[in-house]
């Protein structure tokens, strides 16, 4: 029977320069699972600190069981039954699991509070038993994997009680196999009567695990909703408040000639062996799970890191590229994967962050010309469609998205031939990911030649002319716009050699 | 690109459009300012205290006593504006002037003594900068080397000697003033050389890069910036700056002895954090460090006029310094809730 067990009433809360929550109504009931929507920056992280006592709400209400809720710290609302696991784990990786969910209560014995080492111990294993995990409750937090780590911290909440589950986009970081896991684990709290709270920017997980849903758009309430009631359309036209016919604008370019060779480049304990080639106007995806080396291989390509073997060929000759600096003269940009600490520069303006790259043309004699940056953050910053209070605030005020366009419009403005984009739509919102992609298709039509790697599945085939699959850091399968399908490219993602492909 | 019509960026506003109050918070809030303030009541205290503070003749040559930490205070700023650290410069010092002596006691002239001096301080500015990038070694860790290092070797070849034979020419750059006026050399040498790192700072593409650094070397690098180049030139204008310092400390002292301007590193990193540099990188300006470099050089003058001991001298230092690390975070809070305060007010007029 599923009673409600959280109401969130009219909640409002202003941050300086921004009303992050407007008026926001949400129902929260046991033995169910919530999904609640929204682009970033639409609340659901605010909505999130004032549940979990980290802020306090200007107005409005949490009830919690009927009472108004009033935590005055995180400690509260944990003793209170209210966890949350966030996006990237945040735990002490020097400590083993078993001190990691204990954290904070420790069981002590005897008069002088010694830490019960034996009871936390066999607690903690029980727990993870529980969960059906293969994990040493004495092992290293920082020798566990991302998923692992994740479903310690679910662990944590049990250990702590939780009636409320929060999960933060929890599947931003796992495999395929692992996001089963977590589902299996999320059935397994639902039918224990738990309550759970799934923050998701992806679809189908929505559709696969979650039961009613509340949508957030700019801080307020949009609508909620049975999931089994709605459609993916639905959804999103309240979440960007109207539809989105075309999430992936692919436009028809002719392919041209190759600009750019690769072969049997490797490095040793990254990737080995890969060769293949990239033409004007192609878009060329890179697929596979985190960790199969793709990221490695672009930032060897773009000289960050060194190669051990192989060459790297450019319109025909083979060039050395020793430094981000020769490739940014040889005409290739790289948009990092890490948007927040290899992407931007947080506290430099906007228009800091889109000459750096180019800050020596912008200069004579080493005296940087203003007037020529002015024109070149205008032009560009523009083109992107930035959104800002101006040039000159720092990107650490701008939302994900944004900063991404800034990122964008940084290596758009160097001019370049080749782009490569590293997972260019991660954690940023539906609006602004269909900006993206109209950009990347633009960027062919316009004989650009372009690198998409990306851990999304339709994003791969919905954008690229071919697909290249890696695994483990070897090139696995390669298809045409035309046969790839989720099935193939899964399978070699996964480590299947596809028969009568040619390599 | 996309076909929706969104608000974008209106223009190069660099501050908000504020009332004349506002504006003036935002002017007083800035730590280079309250600085300037500072020393305005510093003058304004001691001269009432005693007779011979507000002096032109005493204002002048108290600036002998500060000088040469402050041209060392200039390239420290790059330093730490890229997120390094030297502690090694006092050593340096050592070093340059021992050489200074070495060749000084072997006949040769002020000139060439010069030269010396400063290629001493170049090349202990280059090991630094080698050892720093080329090994990837923390800049604290291998500065501190450092330090035992180049004082080390003047100790060990001086033992508990002095070099005191320097050419009278020689004692120009320390002692010497601009032509016919009162105004000491090293000030002089001081302002310029202040003007060309400031402007390198805040109007070149090697500035911009240092800030970039500061703020995040992994950025930086996948932006192109040669991230252990700068950070390379950085150390070695250190050196060059040091051996600057110790021809002008020589000069003024007449000796040399092993343990020539011991404790200075921190004095003079004391003077680029309390100037509003952020410790760790990225934050910060040329002109608050000047402001700096005069604050604390006229508090020593106008205490010792007034027979305070060192000993207050420091412990002001000290709480200055505790402020300048708080007191930005303290008035960015201040701020954020004035903002709070008048959005309220206003009630939901603005965009999130």
């Amino acid at each position: 029977m599923s009673e409600t067990i959280l109401e969130v009433k009219n909640l409002t809360k202003y941050f300086p320069g921004i009303k992050a929550l407007d008026g926001v109504h949400l129902t929260i009931r046991t033995g169910e699972v919530h999904a609640l929507i929204g682009e970033n920056g639409a609340g659901k992280s605010t909505l999130v600190k004032i549940m979990t006592g980290v802020y306090f709400p200007t107005a409005g209400e949490v009830l919690y069981e009927g009472n108004l809720l009033e935590f005055k710290n995180a400690l509260d609302a944990q003793n209170a039954g209210i966890a949350a696991i966030h996006q990237e784990a945040s735990m002490f990786s020097e400590l083993s699991v078993t001190e990691n969910i204990f954290m904070g209560h420790h069981i002590t014995k005897g008069r002088t509070r010694r830490i019960d080492w034996k009871a936390m111990q066999k607690e903690t294993q029980a727990l993870l038993d529980e969960l059906e995990l293969d994990i040493d409750c004495n092992t290293l937090v920082k020798n566990l994997g991302v998923a692992q780590r994740h479903m310690v911290e679910i662990a944590k909440a049990l250990s702590l009680n939780a009636q409320i589950v929060i999960m933060d986009e929890p599947t931003s970081a796992l495999s395929m196999r692992e996001v089963e896991d977590l589902y299996k684990i999320v059935r397994r709290l639902k039918d224990a009567g738990k309550a759970i709270i799934f923050i998701s920017h992806k679809f189908d997980e929505i559709f696969e695990i979650c039961d009613y849903f509340t949508v957030l758009r700019d801080g307020k309430y949009i609508g909620e909703g049975k999931v089994a009631d709605t459609n993916v359309d639905e959804i999103v036209t309240m979440m960007v408040g109207r539809s989105l016919d075309q999430m992936y604008p692919k436009t028809d370019v002719a392919i041209g000639k190759t600009m750019l060779s690769v072969k049997n480049l490797a490095q040793p304990g990254y990737f080995s062996n890969v060769s293949f080639d990239l033409h004007e106007g192609e878009i060329l995806g890179f697929f596979g799970l985190i960790g199969a080396g793709r990221s490695e291989v672009m930032r060897t390509i773009f000289g960050i890191d060194k190669r051990s073997a192989g060459t790297v060929s450019l319109d025909g000759k083979e060039v050395h590229i020793a430094d981000p600096n020769d490739a940014m003269n040889y005409g290739i940009a790289f948009v990092p994967e890490d948007r927040q600490s290899q992407g931007v520069i947080l506290q430099m303006s906007i228009a800091k962050n889109i000459t750096l790259p180019q800050i020596n043309k912008l200069s004579k004699y080493g005296i940087i010309n203003k007037k020529r940056e002015f024109e070149v953050t205008k032009t560009f910053g523009e083109k992107m469609e930035i959104r800002a209070a101006g040039w000159h605030v720092d990107a650490d005020t701008l939302s994900g998205g944004n900063q991404q366009k800034v990122v964008l419009a940084k290596w758009l403005a160097t001019q370049p031939r080749i782009l490569i984009l590293d997972e260019p739509t991660k954690g940023i919102d539906v609006a602004t990911k269909a900006a993206v992609h109209e950009f990347i298709s633009e960027m062919a039509s316009q004989g650009l030649a372009v690198i998409l790697i990306s851990s999304e599945l339709p994003e791969v085939l919905g954008m690229a002319d071919r697909v290249i699959v890696m695994h483990e850091g070897k090139m696995t399968g390669e298809f045409s716009r035309e046969e790839a399908n989720s099935d193939n490219v899964i399978k070699a993602a996964t480590g299947h050699i596809e028969e009568g492909v040619s390599l | 690109m996309a076909e929706k019509k969104r608000e974008l960026v209106s223009g190069s506003r660099l501050v908000d459009e504020n009332s004349l109050k506002e504006r003036l918070i935002v002017i007083f809030t800035k730590w280079e300012v309250i600085l300037a303030v500072l020393i305005v009541f510093e003058f304004i205290l001691f001269s009432n205290l005693s007779p011979y503070f507000l002096d032109y003749f005493n204002l002048m040559n108290s600036t002998f006593t500060f000088m040469e930490k402050a041209i060392m205070a200039l390239p420290m700023i790059f330093i730490i504006m890229s997120g390094d650290i030297d502690i090694s410069i006092a050593s340096i010092i050592a070093l340059c002037s021992f050489s200074m002596g070495f060749a000084s006691s072997h006949e040769i002239g002020a000139a060439g003594i010069v030269i010396i001096g400063l290629l001493a301080g170049l090349s202990a500015g280059m090991v630094n900068g080698f050892l720093v990038t080329s090994f990837k070694m923390p800049a604290i860790a291998v500065t501190l080397a450092t330090q035992s290092i180049f004082r080390g070797i003047s100790q060990a070849i001086l033992e508990d000697q002095a070099y005191t034979k320097y050419p009278e020419k020689f004692a120009y750059f320390g002692q010497g003033y601009l032509g016919e006026t009162l105004i000491p050399f090293e000030l002089v040498l001081f302002l310029v050389l202040a003007a060309i790192m400031g402007f390198v700072l805040h109007k070149t593409q090697y500035g911009r890069k240092l800030y970039a650094i500061g703020n995040s070397k992994e950025a930086a690098r996948f932006s192109g910036v040669k991230v252990d180049r700068a950070r390379f030139i950085n150390f070695t204008l250190m050196g060059l700056f040091c051996g600057i310092s110790a021809v002008l400390l020589t000069s003024r002292i007449g000796s040399t002895r092993p343990n020539i301007a011991l404790g200075w590193d921190m004095e003079v990193i004391t003077l680029v954090v309390l100037g509003g540099v952020s410790i760790t990188g990225g934050k910060g300006n040329l002109f608050g460090v000047l402001m700096a470099i005069f604050l604390l050089g006229y508090l020593k003058f106008g205490m010792g006029l007034i027979n305070l001991s060192a000993k207050v001298m420091i412990i002001t230092t000290g709480l200055l310094l505790i402020i300048a690390v708080l007191l930005p975070g303290f008035l960015d809070t201040v701020k954020a809730r004035r903002k709070l305060r008048r959005q309220q007010k206003e009630s939901g007029m603005v965009e999130v």
